[in-house]
This record gives C-alpha cells, structure tokens and sequence, in this order.
C-alpha cells in the first residue's frame, strides 16, 4: 500500500481530464454530486451506486455509555449513522490490487 | 437513490450539459476512488467522509456444515468512515 490520500483536487482533476469542462465546473459537479448523496441520505433514504456500494442510515437505540476518563455513565442519545456496504466489485478491486508484502 | 436517479438529477440542474457528460462525470468520480483503494491509498472527503482500505489477516476458519477447519487468507477490505458534517446533518 502506498498510503497516499486522495482528495477533491484530484477527483475533481479526474473529472476535468475525463470531460471538456472547465476545473470549475468539474469541481462543482464533484460538489453537487457529494451533495445530493448527503441530502438523500439526510432524509432517510438509501443511496445506491451499482458496481460501488450503497449508503444506508442505520438508527441506533439509546444505550448507556462510560465516559472512559471519569469511568461516569452517561447517555448516548438515540442516533441515526451511516452505514456503507461495498459492492462485491468493488471488494474484488480492492482485494486483487492489495498484497500485503507490496509496500 | 440510484446511480441513475444521480445522474438523472444531475442533468435537470445542469441543462447546459449533455446527459453522456453527466454519466461520465459519476462514473468517473467512482471509479477513481475505486482506482484509489485498489492502489491501498485512502479518499477523504472532508464534510462528507472518507474511504480507506482494511486489511483482515488469514486465520483459520470452519466450514459451518462439517466442522473442517479451512485456511481463510488475509483480504482487504474497503472502509467508510463518515465524516462530521455528514454525521451531524444525519441527525439535525
């Protein structure tokens, strides 16, 4: 693994090289994209990207938690979290292109 | 949402471009995380989240039916960590 950390330039980038748009344009598409995701997400709603994964929200109980400092219970307030789910494409990329001894 | 219901709401904003345009655009961003992974590089999207690769070792598992034990080697798998506005919207 490399371990480099890729980011919006770079998918923004991608998006550029890909289409005859302008940089700004491709980044504010990468934008609107992660954004409508967010907001469908917001609402409940299930995103689903075939051949990648799909994002769920997943809503969790209250439960009694431990502050681990003061070892003091506390609440932990019932919440909704996100849950992402790899396609099997996705799992297979990933596992054909890791080694563990290639560094 | 679907990846097709993105693309199709993508397109009502954006009238100036054409819908093939769009299908690349999404597409493409996929796939350079895909891409990303595959390399063993993380892809962090700051308010939204960030996917990085984990890595399971071998151990020895059980066949559930007979009992065997069976050699299960290390995978990788990919992770998503959800970032702290995203999370923080999800529960406004």
């Amino acid at each position: 693994m490399s371990g480099k950390t890729v980011t919006r330039a770079q998918l923004g980038e991608a998006v550029y090289q890909e289409v005859g748009l302008s940089r700004n344009e491709s980044a504010d598409l990468l934008e609107s994209v992660l954004s409508y995701m967010a907001d469908t997400l917001a609402q409940g709603e299930t995103v689903k990207i075939s051949s990648f994964g799909s994002f769920s929200i997943r809503q969790k109980g209250q439960r009694i938690g431990r502050n681990p400092k003061t070892g003091e219970e506390v609440p932990i307030l019932p919440r909704k979290v996100l849950v992402f789910r790899p396609s099997q494409v996705l799992k297979s990329r990933i596992n054909t292109g890791n080694t563990s001894s290639g560094e | 949402m679907t990846k097709s219901e993105l693309i199709a709401r993508l397109a009502a904003a954006n009238p100036h471009l054409y819908q093939r345009d769009i299908e690349r655009i999404v597409t493409t961003i996929f796939d350079e995380i895909t891409d990303a992974l595959a390399n063993g590089d993380r892809v962090e999207l700051r308010g939204f989240g960030a996917f990085s690769v984990k890595q399971r070792g071998a151990r020895v598992g059980r066949n559930p039916r007979t009992g065997d034990a069976v050699e299960v080697s290390e995978k990788f798998i990919p992770y998503f960590k959800t970032g702290k506005q995203l999370r923080d919207k999800l529960n406004s």
